[in-house]
């Protein structure tokens, strides 16, 4: 897309365009889903090979308890913002880049 | 006039009054919306102008079932730490559904997943085969609601047998639905987010002054490795036998994961066995964890009755911001049911010996009550407040089924299939059929399922959407080589794998029920002599998602390279669609295209 572009309907319809649009959308999609995927496959993995670390009590909760009952909910909730905010900005440049 | 009067005894008039106000607001509600809205293409389109806000709440309450409200504390009583996974994958597949779908599906603009599934492919015969699903999907969701309403009716009126109140709540909005009330109207499935949040936390909030707070109502539970609870100032009645020891209760893999592999070591002669539980029980329960993760978040992300919603967002910008919404609404509300069941181990561990209705699924109704004891009339009012939660729970998820179901037989089976040159008032008659035959299916599947418990039944249809919709939505979003019958294949055969397994489990569980159900299904009491044999293979039936979702997946992609050649001749025309900003205004030319019938 370095390129000049003679008519805009040629770079919205050119092959390249769609290629680094789905492939931009989705390493930011995938990113986002790795930060919330190692947490989410890994809980049980420290269930399994630490039990005793995730045992330990905090205020009474267990430590797992505490992270899967309440702390994992405002955890996903970042993830989130942070893909909207930056999918918006993504979006917001492809729209630029199309009408250059 | 006898029989009434005496059902009414022992009823307590704040409990009653508190439900009969919600159905009765509820329909009301449900009807002045149906007026001002008459046609279906009202619901979708004119409701486009809904705010994020409304949008938000909307989605919210269609999508907290009998499971959440009332399933997901009665399991965490009866299970401990394991149940937590459902709380934290209901509210987390909706990132899933963020990332990945909800976007590129807006800007596509196919209202339900059939109509993604025609455009996707131009083929009006995987319309079909894909609305097919909706219907296997709904009925799996619709049982737990049917029971949620028989424990809830039971509770209410004492001598109620659990089966009057599933033909009851389910013949009321069955008809409902077929006069035309609650089409799904945003404020109406809005108002029953706000009642449910209001009627899980407000008696959490009391019930944890009076009693003891979260920390200190799990803390009075031994963990493994300790030899005392680091709480003991709180009131604690003693466990009966049913119960779960307080160490396997609290920690990970406990008796919900591990039950397969004590089932099989009970078959064992008694000094085997605790070498086959020291090699079998931790892996076999990581097994069953992931299994039931993967069902769970990718089962979100395919929800037929969800999806729809996304189309009432004027953009795609704020379909992101609803979703985000979604997960903050939902997310704080899964944080108060957990707590119910944890009291409840303490204080009404009776819950464990009863079976059915009278489980620990009605733990949500049953605990503010416990109030009652020093202040009164306040824990008649706050029972009264649940019950109304759980009302407005299984009505709006039912009715919200029950409209997408009827709509895909009375649309796609009967106004496409059968008579596709019918009259439109032959179609309004044909809704109206098809809601009453819906609902009377899902109330007789209701009447069958008192033994299994209500947030695992919901797990199963989570799990059928995830190696059915799931594959299908994400591979067509992200695949240009993908074909019709590489997705229908891999659909097909995911989902029905699903289905099966889920469906064997059930009638392997009622054949175990010592009521009158264990009669009816006693034929497949078999099934768990083989599954004691076998506790892999009772895992992989129980949570099938770990094997058909990359089943279906593969297959489509094996299906799809081998039939290459059949992809969509204008795939990157859709795939821009799909995929570019809506700014660039790509969605209008395509429709110009297709209708000037010259594709790309």
């Amino acid at each position: 897309m370095s390129s000049p572009t003679p008519a805009h309907d040629d770079v919205v319809h050119s092959e390249p365009f769609l290629r680094s649009l789905m492939r931009r959308q989705l390493s930011l999609s995938i990113a986002c889903a790795a930060t919330f995927l190692v947490a989410l496959l890994g809980m049980p993995l420290l269930n399994y090979f630490a039990p005793a670390f995730m045992a330990t009590r905090v205020a009474g909760f267990t430590l797992s308890w505490l992270i899967l009952g309440i702390l994992f909910f405002p955890f996903v909730w970042i993830i989130s913002y942070v893909f909207i905010k930056r999918s918006l900005r993504l979006e917001e440049d492809e729209v630029n880049e199309a009408r250059r | 006039m006898n029989l009434p009067l005496a059902l009414l005894n022992g009823v307590d008039p704040w409990i009653f009054g508190f439900s009969f106000l919600t159905v009765a607001v509820t329909l009301w509600m449900g009807f002045r919306s149906a007026k001002t809205s008459k046609t279906a293409s009202d619901f979708f389109v004119a409701g486009r102008s809904v705010s994020v806000g409304w949008n938000a709440s909307a989605i919210s309450g269609e999508y907290l079932s009998a499971a959440s409200f009332m399933g997901v504390a009665g399991m965490v009583m009866s299970s401990g730490y394991d149940a937590l996974w459902y709380p934290v994958c209901y509210a987390c597949g909706y990132l899933f559904l963020l990332l990945f779908i909800a976007g590129p599906l807006r800007r596509f603009g196919a209202y339900t997943i059939p109509d993604f599934a025609e455009g996707r492919f131009d083929s009006p015969l995987f319309r079909k085969i894909a609305v097919c699903f909706v219907l296997f999907i709904g009925f799996f969701y619709t049982m737990p609601q049917m029971k949620g309403a028989g424990v809830t009716l039971a509770y209410i009126f004492p001598g109620l047998p659990y089966w009057v109140g599933v033909v009851l709540v389910g013949a009321v909005i069955t008809f409902n639905v077929a006069l035309g009330g609650m089409k799904g109207i945003t404020l109406v499935q809005a108002f029953q987010y706000w009642i449910k949040m209001f009627a899980i936390s407000v008696p959490v909030f009391v019930l944890m002054a009076v009693v003891g707070f979260y920390n200190t109502q799990i803390g009075a539970n031994l963990a493994p490795g300790e030899t005392a609870a680091p709480v003991s100032s709180i009131e604690r009645k003693p466990l009966v036998e049913k119960a779960p020891k307080d160490t396997a209760w609290i920690a990970p893999f406990g008796p919900l994961t591990t039950k397969a592999v004590t089932a099989a070591a009970n078959a064992l002669p008694a000094e085997q066995r605790p070498a086959f539980l020291a090699e079998h029980q931790k892996p076999y329960s990581l097994l069953y964890t992931y299994s039931l993760i993967i069902a769970l978040v990718c089962g979100t992300a395919g929800l037929p009755h969800i999806l729809v919603r996304f189309y009432t967002n004027p953009d795609g910008v704020a379909a992101k911001k609803t979703t985000m919404w979604v997960m903050i609404l939902i997310g704080v509300f899964y944080v108060f049911p957990p707590i119910f069941g944890v009291i409840g181990r303490n204080l009404l561990p009776e819950l464990y010996s009863g079976v059915g209705a009278k489980g620990t699924d009605k733990i949500v109704l049953e605990l503010p009550t416990l109030i009652g004891a020093k202040y009164g009339v306040v824990g008649s009012i706050l029972s009264g407040i649940t019950c109304a939660g759980a009302f407005a729970a299984f009505m709006s998820t039912f009715s919200g089924l029950l409209v997408s179901m009827t709509g895909a037989l009375a649309h796609d089976v009967y106004g496409r299939m059968l008579r596709p040159k019918s009259q439109p008032a032959e179609r309004m008659l044909a809704f109206k059929v098809a809601a009453v035959l819906i609902g009377g299916v899902a109330v007789t599947l209701g009447c069958f399922v008192e033994p299994l418990e209500i947030n695992f039944m919901v797990g199963q249809a989570f799990a059928i959407a995830a190696a059915s919709y799931f594959p299908l939505l994400f591979m067509s979003v992200w695949w240009r080589g993908m074909t019709m019958k590489g997705a229908a294949t891999g659909m097909l055969t995911g989902g029905l794998c699903a289905l099966g397994a889920a469906a064997l489990t059930n009638l392997g569980t009622l054949a175990l029920d010592k009521g009158p159900m264990g009669k009816i299904f006693a034929g497949f009491a078999p099934l768990n002599g083989f599954w004691a044999q076998h506790p892999l293979l009772r895992i992989l039936c129980e949570q099938p998602a770990i094997w058909t979702v990359p089943l279906a997946i593969g297959l489509m992609i094996v299906v799809s390279k081998a039939t290459s050649a059949e992809v969509p001749e204008d795939i990157r025309m859709k795939m821009l669609v799909l995929h570019a900003p809506e700014k660039l205004g790509l969605k209008q030319e395509y429709i110009q295209e297709q209708q000037a019938g010259t594709g790309h």
